[in-house]
Formats: structure tokens, C-alpha cells, sequence
């Protein structure tokens, strides 16, 4: 569903994304991973028509990005950012409901369909209860969890998320990686995500790609790309790898 | 007997979810009901408000004037003095008060106002020139109204934008140097007026309606109809804006689009409001406010209701102004500024 062919990005002149090309089809995970500052955040941006590409061309189902309106972005491709705290007193309803934006009709108010498909995306990141809560009274978890909703809710089929479980707890991390397997596994959803947790990654994506410094330094099946010297040269850490034995999937301890 | 049993689970299953979704449904139409005959009934208050005070503001004044029986003069004092005024200051207040929501709302700031963004400023100025340079031309006031305010917000959004966002310190302060700068130039300028104009322009830069005309009037009417108008059209848009700039990006806004709408709607009420009365400071701060208290942040019913509580809130100060020391007169803009710089405080501090 997305075709990503030797983009480069620049910053000012700096070059922060080089020659970048992979292939997301439907149905799959790909994990980014690399350090701080390697271009991962960049790249999902250049993915969702934030930033301009210097060269190269990225594929939506088949259309050229560039050629794409923010409308039609926006129907294939949902994000899930880092999130920022509005001012005012916000719903959880009504922020779920800006995900449906682009379904609105000819003066944008919102259907029962609408108000339907958030209510099963807010059950599904189990957040019925908090419809009417304000968004700034909720806790940094709670407030990612709602981000996810709003993603979820808008019926794109490509998720991008930029560190997703950076503030939820182990059972609504394994909770978000989980709903968003199940979109992939059972509706061909596709997604993108960046996450500093190597276990998660293996654990639930079907590839994964290195940054290094704006490069792409491997990719492959989580199996091969994470073995000890990439992770030396990308982290510049040790770790020893072994086998998670309720899986079977490849588990990596830090050594420290 | 097997596929019996199934069948009859099947069709207890099918009813089951029928019922569930049955229920669900009307759970939805409830809230969404419920929600919306609120509106109606607040939007039903505010204009039966409206009205009342319309009737009062038009019996009080330095000439207090009976229900009925009115005589030559007294007509001539309701339909040429005070009724002009009481509807331009209606029209006036909910330029304000819109272009408060508005820009409160794009730029995601509760403190963004006309007033203290130096969008009034600009168009004060804007006003000014053409009353020196092109007096001759009855139209050149609003229309240099409207230029003046336009480059001002867009001066104002360049200065308080940086490359990590706009917070809310950086704005206020952006708007509080343009708004210093334009007054030096308007200062400069009034020195070009003889002394007997100097008073009457003090008066009017403090926001003042006492030169109220149908002319002004008809004007400004016909701004508040068309900025509402797009305002409620883009209302959606604004609520994502409000949330965030990336955010509204990704969930499918033109921003830039938006932005250009937004800024060129105020920046037409505010001209408008201006040329006709001066820069009446805080009504854009307080009603928006006041409103978003009432009835939440949708934009949808935000920027209307602002408009009527908008109207209501300057035609009540202006009657103050006209009242409090009669015969003699204060400025609206003064009476609204003495509710509106508290108000300020306590929403700064309330952070």
C-alpha cells in the first residue's frame, strides 16, 4: 500500500533522510527503529505529506503523494504523534471526533455514524467510560490511548505511529499493539512504527527497519535484523539475544 | 434436532444484537437530542437578552425618552442619534466577539484578541490615514480599515511564529509591540490634525460610538453577516486548529487555507468595527470566554453565540458610557477595558 523509492529529505540544506526505499504491503507491520535523531520521526512525516521531499517519490495505493490532496491523505492515512496539549477544555469525544474530519458532509457536522465509530474505537482502547472527561484532565496514558482512538476511528487503512507506548503501561502497551495487529491480520490495515522497545518490535512486526543517521542500515524479518552487531552499531550498545520462550520470537536484554 | 437447537441459538443471538444495537441507538440520538436542544434553549436566551436590551439601551440615556407619545425632537433623537448607535454598537460587539473565537481558535491561544493583538491597532491606523490623506472618499475609511487590520495580524502571526510553535507568551508580547508601535505612529499622526479634531480622535481611539451612522451601521452589518458566515462554514476546521496545526494537518485541513479564511474574516469585521467606532479593547476576550463556558468549545456554536452575546455585552456598555456620568459621556472602550484587563489577569494566571 505504500511505496517509499529513494526518497532524501533536507532540513536547511542538511541532509536528514538518504536514499530511503522500502515497500509496506497490506497486512504488515514494519518497526523503525534507530536512535535519537536518526530520521525516524522525519521519515513518517514525509510518509503523511508534512514535509517536503528533495528527491525521490512516495506511493500511496498506487498514487504519487504529491499528487495527492490533504482530503485524500488523510481518508488512507492516519498518525498518531507525539501529542500536544490544547488549552482549551476539549472533550474526549469531541478530540476523537476531529478524526472524522474528513467524512464530514456539506457543513461538517458529524452523523450518527460518525459519533458510532468513535464510540467503538474509544471501547476498543478502553476509554468508554471517559466520553465527557476533558482532555486536559486525563494522565499522559490515558491521553495516548484517546490519540489511538482518534486513529483508529478515522477508517484509514494505513497507521503511523510515532512512539505509541511511550507513556502507557504494560498491559495497554501490549493493548495497542495488539488492536493494531488485529486491523493488520484481519482487514489488511498496513502500518508504520517507531519504538525504542526492540522486544515489542520483534514480538509484533513482520519487518524491521534500522535507521542510521538517515540511512537505511538493515531491514529485514525481526529475526535477522536484530542480531548483536547491528544493534552495537546502531545503539551503540551490548546486548545479548536469545529466545522468549512463550513465543519464540527473539528477546534482547541490554547488558549494561 | 441439532440443527434445531442451532437455529433457535442463532436466532436468539441475532435478536440479542439486534437489541443491542436497537438500544444503542437510541443512546445516540439521546445524547446528540439532549445536546442540541441545549443549544436551541441557550441560543433562545441570548436572543429574547438581546432583544431586552436593545429596548432598554434605546430608553436610557442623557435624554431619557417615554415608551409612547413621542414628540418632533424626541423622534429625531430616537431614530437619527440613538437608534443608529445602539445597533452599531451591537454590530460592534459581536465583530469583536467573533473575530475573538476566531482567532482565539486558530491560533490556539484563549488570550488572542483584536485588541491586544494589535489588529484593532491596525486598523485604527488604517482608518487614520484615510482620514488625512483621502477624506474625499466616503469608503476609504473601512476599506484602509480593513487593509490596516489584515497587515497586522499577518505581522503579528509572523513575529509570534518560530520554528518550535507559537506559545502563548511570544504571541501576547508580539501583539503587545505591534500594538505600541502602530499607537506611536497614530500619536505622530494625530500632531498633522487641528486642535479642535485632536479631542473627538482621542475619544475614538479609545473605542467610541458616539459618531454612530446608518451609513456605518448598514456597513458593518453586512461584515458580521458575512464573517459569521464563514466562520460557522470553517467552524469544523477550527475546532481541529484548536487542538493543534499538525493535528488539523493530518486529519485532512487546508491550514493554510483556513488561516487565510480566518484572518481575512476578522481582519473584515474588525476594519469594519473600527472605522465606525474606534478600537474598543476586550470584547473579543470576555464573550468568547463566557460563551465557550456555557455551551464547550465547539466552534459551531461558539462563533453564533458569540455574535449575539457579543452584541449584547458593548450595546450594555455603551449604555454605561452614555448613563454613568450623564450629561456627559465616556468612551465604551474604557468601560469595557475596566471589566476586560482583569479578566485578562485571571485567565493569564489561570494558565
Amino acid at each position: 500500500m505504500i511505496e517509499v523509492r529513494n526518497i532524501s529529505i533536507k532540513y536547511d540544506h542538511i541532509s536528514v533522510l538518504e536514499d530511503v526505499t522500502f515497500e509496506l504491503k497490506g497486512g504488515s507491520i514494519i518497526a523503525l527503529l534507530g536512535a535519537n535523531g536518526a530520521g525516524k520521526t522525519t521519515l513518517i512525516r514525509a510518509v503523511n505529506g508534512t514535509l517536503p521531499i528533495a528527491s525521490g517519490e512516495i506511493f500511496i495505493e498506487g498514487k504519487t503523494l504529491a499528487s495527492m490532496s490533504r482530503r485524500e491523505i488523510a481518508r488512507r492515512v492516519a498518525v498518531v504523534a507525539q501529542e500536544n496539549e490544547t488549552r482549551f477544555p476539549v472533550t474526549v469525544l469531541e478530540f476523537v471526533l476531529a478524526g472524522r474530519f474528513v467524512h464530514g458532509g456539506a457543513f461538517g457536522w458529524e452523523t450518527d455514524s460518525d459519533i458510532d465509530a468513535c464510540r467503538r474505537a474509544l471501547d476498543e482502547c478502553d476509554l468508554s467510560a471517559f466520553e465527557t472527561r476533558l482532555m486536559n484532565h486525563l494522565s499522559g496514558g490515558e491521553r495516548q490511548r484517546v490519540v489511538l482512538a482518534r486513529a483508529l476511528a478515522t477508517g484509514a487503512r494505513i497507521l503511523l505511529l510515532d512512539e505509541p507506548t511511550a507513556n502507557l503501561d504494560l498491559a495497554h502497551q501490549a493493548m495497542m499493539f495488539r488492536l493494531v495487529r488485529e486491523r493488520c491480520d484481519r482487514d489488511r490495515f498496513c502500518s508504520i512504527v517507531i519504538t525504542h522497545d526492540l522486544n515489542l518490535a520483534a514480538e509484533f512486526a513482520d519487518e524491521i527497519i534500522l535507521l542510521k543517521q538517515g540511512r537505511i542500515g538493515a531491514k529485514g524479518r525481526p529475526a535477522e535484523v536484530l542480531n548483536a552487531e547491528n544493534i552495537r552499531e546502531i545503539f551503540g550498545v551490548k546486548v545479548l539475544l536469545d529466545q522468549n520462550p512463550a513465543s519464540r520470537k527473539v528477546r534482547v536484554t541490554t547488558v549494561y | 434436532m441439532r440443527s434445531n437447537r442451532s437455529l433457535g441459538t442463532c436466532i436468539r443471538t441475532n435478536s440479542e444484537s439486534d437489541r443491542r444495537i436497537v438500544e444503542e441507538g437510541i443512546s445516540i440520538k439521546k445524547v446528540t437530542a439532549r445536546s442540541s436542544s441545549k443549544a436551541f434553549r441557550i441560543g433562545a436566551i441570548l436572543i429574547a437578552l438581546l432583544a431586552l436590551t436593545l429596548i432598554v439601551a434605546s430608553f436610557l440615556g442623557s435624554e431619557r425618552l417615554p415608551l409612547f407619545d413621542l414628540n418632533a425632537q424626541q423622534q429625531s433623537i430616537f431614530y437619527d442619534i440613538r437608534l443608529p448607535r445602539i445597533l452599531l454598537g451591537g454590530c460592534v460587539g459581536a465583530s469583536l466577539a467573533i473575530a475573538g473565537a476566531g482567532l482565539q481558535s486558530l491560533l490556539r491561544n484563549p488570550l488572542a484578541e483584536p485588541y491586544l493583538l494589535g489588529v484593532s491597532n491596525g486598523a485604527a491606523l488604517g482608518t487614520m490615514l484615510a482620514f488625512v490623506f483621502f477624506d474625499r472618499f466616503e469608503f476609504s475609511r473601512p476599506v484602509m480599515a480593513f487593509a490596516g487590520a489584515g497587515i497586522a495580524s499577518v505581522a503579528v502571526y509572523q513575529m509570534a511564529k518560530s520554528r518550535t510553535g507559537m506559545n502563548v507568551e511570544r504571541l501576547v508580547l508580539s501583539g503587545v509591540i505591534v500594538t505600541t508601535f502602530l499607537s506611536s505612529i497614530l500619536v505622530f499622526l494625530t500632531t498633522l490634525l487641528d486642535m479642535a479634531k485632536v479631542r473627538s480622535f482621542t475619544f475614538w481611539l479609545l473605542g467610541d460610538l458616539s459618531q454612530a451612522t446608518r451609513g456605518g451601521f448598514y456597513l458593518s452589518f453586512a461584515a458580521v453577516v458575512v464573517t459569521t458566515a464563514i466562520l460557522t462554514w470553517q467552524a469544523r476546521a477550527l475546532n481541529l486548529m484548536m487542538i493543534g496545526e499538525q493535528d488539523a494537518f493530518d486529519f485532512g485541513v487546508e491550514v493554510n487555507r483556513v488561516r487565510l479564511l480566518v484572518f481575512g474574516a476578522a481582519s473584515l469585521v474588525v476594519g469594519a468595527a473600527v472605522a465606525a467606532s474606534g478600537s474598543v479593547g476586550y470584547v473579543g476576550l470576555i464573550v468568547p470566554h463566557l460563551v465557550r463556558m456555557t455551551v464547550g468549545t465547539d466552534n459551531r456554536l461558539v462563533v453564533p453565540f458569540s455574535a449575539i452575546a457579543g452584541a449584547i455585552f458593548v450595546v450594555l456598555a455603551d449604555t454605561i458610557a452614555r448613563t454613568a456620568i450623564a450629561p456627559r459621556e465616556l468612551p465604551v472602550g474604557a468601560v469595557t477595558a475596566l471589566i476586560g484587563a482583569p479578566m485578562f489577569i485571571y485567565l493569564l494566571r489561570r494558565g
